[in-house]
C-alpha cells in the first residue's frame, strides 16, 4: 500500500452505545498516528440509517469498513487492539 | 382433513400457528406469540425445514409476514431447498423477506462488537413489512464471533428484549449435539434455554439403520404443551409431528352402519359385518389367507363404489390381484375404473413414521373410504420395535377419525403361535375386530380355521368355522365336533357324507311307516262306513217299527168308532153338538 493513497473509512455505529463511542476514539486515534491528513471517516448511525447498514450488509456493530484503496475491507468491533486493526488495513508495515 | 384441523385451532391471541401437523395440537396452539422460542438439534435435524415453515404458513395462512435472517445459508439456497415441499415462496415475495447475514469469512475483529446493527436494519424492515414474525437461523454461527460467555448471553439478551419489545414472535435456531443429553454440556445454547420462552428440542436417532426423527417440546412459559418425544417425519409437504390423542379432544362419529366383510357367512357370524369406521385385524401364521380375506373385503367395498386403498408390503400390488383371481376374487376392474388404487410397498424402506405419513396422504388423496393394509405387521420391521405400536395406534385412531374402514393383516409368529395370547404389535387390544386364522393339522391334513377372536359392539359366533377357498369364492363351513374333537377338510367331509347316508334310511323309514299307517286307516275308515250303514239299517228299521205300531192304533181306534157308528149311539149327540155352535 502506498502511504500516499487517500483513505477512506465509513464507521457503522449503533447511535451511542459503548462500544461505538469507544470504536470512533479508537479510529480516531490510530488516523491520527499512523494517516494524518490521509483519511476521511464517515461514520454512519445504523438506527438513524438502517436501510444503508442494510444495503452494504452491515449488520454487527462497529464496523469498520475501509472503502480506499482496493481492496475493500471490514474490520467488527471496538478496534481496541491496533495491532490487529493496522495489520488488516495494511498498515503494519509502515507502522513497523 | 388434518392441516384444516389444526388451521382452525390455529392463531389465537397468545399462540402464533406454525401450521405444522400436529406440532400446534401438541402446544395447544403454536409458538408464543411475542414471544421467543428457541429451536435446537444436530446437523439434519430439520431445524430450518421447521423455521421455513412457520414462516410459510404464517404469511400464507394467517396474514402475518415474517423474516427470515439466515446466518448460515444463502437466502437463495434455503429458499430452493424450500420449493421441494410445494411452498411457492416466490408468490409470498412481498411477505416473506430473507437476510442474508452470513458472516463474511474474510471478516477481522477487533474489540467488542454486538447485534445492534442488525437489529436496526431488522427494525427497520420488519416496520415497513409489517411482519410479525422473526426466524433467526443459526444463531449460533454469529454468536461463535463473540469472545466470551458474557458476551453471548448479553447478545441473545439483546435479542431476546428487541423481540419482545416489537411484539415479534421469535424464533432462533441453534445447533446442538448429536443427543439431547449432550444439549445442557452444549455451552452455546445452554444458557438460551434459560432465556427463552419456549424450547424445542430435535432429534434424530438411527436404531438398526432406520431413521428415527422425534421432536420435544422442553419448555413452554405459561402454557400446558406435551411433554413427551412425538416423533416426526420431514414429508413431502415439511414437517409431520405425531402426536397421540389429547385429551378432551372430540371423539371421532361411530357410525352403526354395518358393511360386509366380503364373506357372506363371516357377515353372519358378525351379526351384519364389520361397523363402517371399525378397525379390522387379521391375524394368522403365513398362508392361512390372511390376504384373501382382507381382498375379499376389498372387493366388497368396491362393488358398494367406496373408493378403497389397498397397500401390499409382502407382494407386487399387480402379484396380489392374480393371486386373488385364482380364488374368484377379482380386481382388475376396479384399479382400471379407478375405484381401487393397489399399492405396491414392498421394497418401502424407512422408519414406521415415514410409512403411516405416506399411507395417510395415499388415503387422503384418493379419497378412501376403506383401507387395506397387508401386513400392517411390517411397521414393526428391525429398527421400529419402538415406535411400532404407536404408530399402528395413530393409524387406528387416524383411520378412525376420517370415518375409515381399516382391515389390516397380522403375521403371528409362528414360535408365539397362540391364537389367543399373541399380540402382533399388541394392537389387537385397540382393534374393533380381530378374526384370527389358523391351520388345524388332523388326519394328515391341514386345514384353514376361522374364528372371531373378538368384536366390540357385535354379537358374535363363539364357533370355529372352516375357512374354503374355491374357485369362486371364499366361504365358510360349519365344522363338526366329534367326541370332543373339531373335524375339518376330509373328515368334515366324511362326517357330512354319513349323516347323508343316516338321513336318507331315516327319511326311508318314514316313508315305510306313513304307508302302514295309511292302510290302517284306510281299513278303519271301511269298519266306519259299515258301522255306519248298519246303523242306518237299523233306523230305518226301527222307524218302520213305529210306523207299523201306529197305523195298528188308527185301525184300531177307527174300528171302535166305525163299530159305535153301525150301533147307533153317540153319533147324534156329536151332530147336534156341531149344530149349536
Amino acid at each position: 500500500m502506498s502511504r500516499q493513497a487517500q483513505f477512506r473509512f465509513q464507521l457503522y455505529v449503533a447511535g451511542d452505545a459503548a462500544n461505538s463511542a469507544q470504536a470512533i476514539a479508537n479510529l480516531n486515534s490510530i488516523c491520527r498516528t499512523h494517516l494524518p491528513g490521509k483519511h476521511e471517516i464517515e461514520i454512519v448511525d445504523v438506527f438513524r440509517d438502517p436501510k444503508r447498514a442494510l444495503a452494504d450488509g452491515v449488520f454487527m456493530t462497529p464496523t469498520l469498513v475501509k472503502m480506499s484503496p482496493a481492496p475493500l475491507c471490514r474490520i467488527v468491533g471496538t478496534l481496541s487492539q491496533p495491532e490487529i486493526v493496522l495489520l488488516a488495513l495494511g498498515l503494519r508495515s509502515i507502522a513497523a | 382433513m388434518k392441516p384444516t384441523r389444526s388451521l382452525k385451532l390455529a392463531n389465537t391471541h397468545h399462540k402464533a400457528a406454525t401450521g405444522i401437523t400436529g406440532f400446534d395440537e401438541m402446544t395447544g396452539g403454536g409458538l408464543p406469540r411475542g414471544r421467543s422460542t428457541l429451536l435446537s438439534g444436530g446437523p439434519g435435524s430439520g431445524k430450518t425445514i421447521f423455521a421455513l415453515q412457520f414462516l410459510v404458513s404464517g404469511a400464507r395462512d394467517f396474514k402475518e409476514p415474517g423474516i427470515f435472517v439466515a446466518f448460515e445459508e444463502t437466502p437463495k439456497r434455503v429458499i430452493s431447498n424450500c420449493e421441494g415441499f410445494g411452498w411457492d415462496v416466490g408468490a409470498l415475495k412481498k411477505k416473506l423477506f430473507f437476510l442474508n447475514a452470513q458472516p463474511q469469512p474474510d471478516l477481522i475483529q477487533s474489540g467488542n462488537f454486538d447485534l445492534s446493527g442488525m437489529l436496526a436494519v431488522l427494525g427497520a424492515k420488519a416496520k415497513e413489512m409489517g411482519a410479525r414474525r422473526i426466524v433467526f437461523d443459526a444463531l449460533d454461527m454469529v454468536l461463535a464471533l463473540l469472545p466470551d460467555e458474557a458476551a453471548k448471553r448479553r447478545e441473545v439478551y439483546r435479542l431476546h428484549e428487541w423481540l419482545v419489545a416489537r411484539e415479534l414472535t421469535g424464533l432462533l435456531t441453534a445447533k446442538a449435539g448429536k443427543d439431547e443429553q449432550d444439549l445442557s454440556g452444549l455451552e452455546s445454547t445452554g444458557y438460551m434455554q434459560f432465556m427463552v420462552d419456549c424450547s424445542i428440542v430435535l432429534n434424530q436417532r438411527v436404531e438398526m439403520g432406520v431413521s428415527q426423527r422425534n421432536l420435544r417440546v422442553q419448555k413452554y412459559r405459561g402454557s400446558p404443551f406435551n411433554e413427551d418425544e412425538s416423533p416426526f417425519v420431514i414429508g413431502n409437504k415439511g414437517f409431520d409431528v405425531a402426536i397421540a390423542r389429547t385429551l378432551g379432544r372430540m371423539d371421532a362419529r361411530v357410525s352403526l352402519d354395518r358393511i360386509s366383510s366380503g364373506v357372506k357367512r363371516l357377515d353372519t357370524m358378525l351379526g351384519g359385518g364389520y361397523y363402517r369406521g371399525a378397525s379390522v385385524l387379521i391375524t394368522g401364521v403365513p398362508g392361512t389367507a390372511k390376504t384373501t380375506l382382507s381382498g375379499a373385503f376389498a372387493e366388497a367395498a368396491c362393488k358398494r363404489g367406496e373408493r378403497t386403498v389397498f397397500v401390499s408390503f409382502d407382494s407386487d400390488g399387480s402379484e396380489v390381484m392374480r393371486n386373488l383371481t385364482s380364488v374368484g376374487i377379482r380386481l382388475h376392474r376396479f384399479v382400471q375404473s379407478g375405484v381401487l388404487h393397489m399399492i405396491s410397498a414392498r421394497m418401502i424402506t424407512g422408519s414406521a413414521e415415514t410409512l403411516l405419513v405416506r399411507i395417510k396422504a395415499l388415503a387422503y388423496e384418493h379419497k378412501a373410504r376403506c383401507l387395506v393394509i397387508d401386513p400392517v405387521s411390517t411397521l414393526s420391521k428391525a429398527g421400529n420395535e419402538f415406535t411400532a405400536h404407536a404408530v399402528a395406534e395413530r393409524m387406528i385412531d387416524w383411520c378412525k377419525s376420517n370415518g375409515i374402514t381399516l382391515v389390516c393383516t397380522s403375521l403371528l409368529d409362528e414360535m408365539a403361535n397362540n391364537p389367543s395370547g399373541g399380540k402382533p404389535l399388541h394392537i389387537s387390544t385397540l382393534a374393533d375386530t380381530w378374526v384370527h386364522l389358523n391351520y388345524l393339522v388332523q388326519a394328515g391334513e391341514r386345514n384353514r380355521g376361522l374364528a372371531i377372536i373378538k368384536s366390540r359392539g357385535t354379537a358374535h359366533s363363539n364357533q370355529v368355522r372352516e375357512l374354503i377357498l374355491s374357485d369362486d369364492g371364499v366361504t365358510l363351513a360349519d365344522i363338526y365336533t366329534a367326541a370332543g374333537e373339531v373335524l375339518m377338510g376330509t373328515m368334515r367331509w366324511e362326517k357330512e357324507s354319513a349323516e347323508r347316508v343316516a338321513n336318507e334310511v331315516a327319511e326311508v323309514a318314514g316313508k315305510l311307516k306313513r304307508v302302514s299307517l295309511d292302510a290302517e286307516e284306510a281299513v278303519l275308515k271301511v269298519r266306519a262306513k259299515s258301522l255306519e250303514t248298519e246303523l242306518l239299517a237299523k233306523q230305518v228299521e226301527k222307524t218302520l217299527l213305529a210306523r207299523t205300531t201306529q197305523s195298528r192304533e188308527g185301525e184300531l181306534s177307527r174300528g171302535r168308532i166305525r163299530v159305535r157308528e153301525l150301533r147307533g149311539g153317540d153319533v147324534s149327540m156329536a151332530k147336534s153338538k156341531g149344530s149349536r155352535s
